[in-house]
């Protein structure tokens, strides 16, 4: 199996952990199952939850915690 | 007036707002804009534009440096905050006054002060404010909490000192209750807090949200009548009248004035609004906190009383003396306001920011619509949903509901959902229409007239 993609459903500002205060989370390289949440999107106050599709052995975000994002705009390849 | 160039710290419809106003008394105005609003509609209105950082407010509009820096370079000699944002935040009025510049509010000192709870609560209850009756502080002993909790009245609410949030809290109905929960409640809050303190306080039933706009120079100090705010989701305001409907004279001439004893209690300068809790079967009022900004509803005071709040703010920010006194404000009819936000009521107010295809808005000399709309405009979903408010003035409330219908009916925005379908069957529903509503009546009636479809929306893919 290939590298997968995750990619935001929606515009708006990604975050990596679930306050400011907590750990991420996932941390690069980390493992994911299936349903795993490793963000969320903000859009206008309303948070979404971002959720693995896919399980995989490591992840690698490309985007920073509290990025702006687009929809449909890479978020992080997580390896088979 | 000492003010020639603002400096706009805000965006959305308050920034065309504050635009407006400053046009009125001709001075230029200086736009904040992130790089997702520099499209924005304050930003074509204003005579220059600062990019003030990257689409998150964090990294913009909530940078207290960035901000002073840029409405220094920018030649602004003040600041309006808005609301939101870095309104409420000390710091900031401490940072543009240090800089050299008037903050077109209150002192940050005022700020700090009234935006303790404990503080406020304090503060009001000496101007002869009346708070919610409790324990004033904590309360250790069960006999004592007990024979206080009979005094007060039940239902009342036992806190924890150290809690937040709602958490820690529960409510007795009697004194069995009571007795049987205060020492659960100690235990529970040592586990949770690692502070087993509590307080307790009357819990005030079937509440109506009231609020009074104040204005003052920090020498005088006037009120601008009250404001009904109950039409609350998720205590965030949908719809606002002035002035309170089924008030009695006396009441509101008591509410109002205790508001005003509040602002001259600690010397207040500019608009604020002291909140309070009205339970309508007593007919007793509690204070709530103090707001030191220009509310998002300040528009249906200025329809009853033609005061121009935002005005007022910026005048007296530059050092005039407050030019009304308390017989120039009287109230004219009635005022309703409807939030216009970028949400689908029919799908749990689902946000949906995106492109303004067609707008048509509704015209007459009692309507107004205070928004950051303009066709092409593409709303960007990094801040709240608000996209404007209604506001429609009747001569009395019955006539207001009457017109609000139509001007509803007139109000077209295409491209992304709104909430307009929410107001038009708030307007023509029949408890609304005779004023039985208070604090909890909208979400229960929203899950009868708006349930949420099965669809789930924003899943991903």
């Amino acid at each position: 199996m290939s590298t997968q993609q995750v990619v935001s459903p929606l515009p708006g500002t990604f975050y990596r952990r679930p306050s400011p205060e907590s750990p991420p989370f996932k941390e690069d390289g980390d493992a994911v199952a299936v349903g795993d949440v490793i963000g969320l999107v903000e859009v206008m106050k309303n948070f979404q939850e971002v959720v693995a599709e896919v399980a995989g052995s490591a992840i690698r975000f490309v985007i920073d915690d509290s990025d702006a994002i687009m929809a449909g705009q890479l978020i992080a390849e997580i390896d088979p | 007036m000492s003010i020639s160039s603002v400096f706009i710290a805000n965006r959305g419809e308050i920034a065309v707002r504050i635009n407006h106003a400053c046009r009125k008394l001709g001075l230029r105005t200086v736009q904040a804009a992130s790089a997702a609003d520099l499209d924005s509609l304050a930003a074509h209105l204003a005579d220059a534009v600062v990019e003030v950082g990257p689409p998150p407010a964090a990294k913009s509009y909530l940078d207290v440096e960035r901000m002073v820096a840029a409405a220094r370079e920018a030649g602004c000699d003040a600041v309006h905050p808005g609301y939101g944002f870095l309104a409420e935040n000390a710091d900031f009025a401490d940072a543009v006054v240090a800089a050299g510049m008037r903050f077109i509010g209150p002192s940050g000192d005022a700020i700090r002060l009234l935006g303790d709870k404990v503080a406020a609560r304090e503060v009001a209850a000496r101007a002869g404010v009346p708070v919610v009756p409790g324990s004033d502080g904590r309360i250790d002993d069960v006999a004592r909490a007990t024979a206080l909790a009979t005094e007060i009245g039940f239902p009342v609410m036992i806190k924890a000192a150290a809690g937040g949030g709602g958490r820690g809290i529960r409510i007795a109905h009697d004194a069995d209750e009571f007795a049987r929960f205060f020492p659960q409640a100690s235990g529970e809050a040592r586990a949770a807090f690692g502070d087993g303190g509590l307080y307790v306080e009357k819990v005030i039933e079937r509440a109506r949200h009231v609020e009074v706009q104040i204005l003052g120079d920090g020498e005088r100090f006037v009120h601008c009548y009250e404001r009904e705010c109950s039409l609350q989701r998720r205590r965030q305001k949908v719809w606002e009248e002035a002035p309170a409907f089924e008030l009695d004279p006396t009441v509101r001439q008591a509410l109002c004035d205790s508001a005003v004893a509040l602002a001259a209690s600690v010397g207040y300068r500019g608009a604020g609004t002291v909140e309070y809790l009205y339970d309508a079967a007593t007919r007793e009022f509690y204070f709530i906190e103090v707001n030191t900004r220009i509310q998002v509803e300040h528009p249906v005071t200025e329809m009853i009383t033609g005061v121009d709040l935002v005005e007022q703010m910026i005048r007296v920010a530059g050092g005039e003396p407050l030019a009304l006194g308390q017989d120039d404000v009287r109230i004219h009819g009635h005022a309703i306001e409807c939030r216009i936000n970028a949400e689908d009521p029919a799908r749990n107010f689902m946000p949906g920011p995106g492109t303004i295809e067609t707008l048509s808005v509704p015209q007459g000399a009692h309507v107004r619509f205070d928004s950051l709309l303009y066709e092409g405009y593409t709303v960007p979903p990094f801040y709240d949903s608000l996209l404007g408010k209604l506001i429609v003035h009747g001569a009395d409330r019955a006539d207001c509901l009457d017109k609000l219908c139509h001007a509803l009916d007139g109000l077209e925005v295409g491209g992304v959902p709104t909430t307009v379908p929410l107001h038009r069957a708030l307007a023509v529903d029949a408890d609304v229409r005779q004023g039985r509503t208070d604090t909890r009546f909208l979400e229960p009636w929203l899950e009868q007239h708006f349930k949420p479809s099965n669809s789930t929306p924003g899943a991903a893919s």
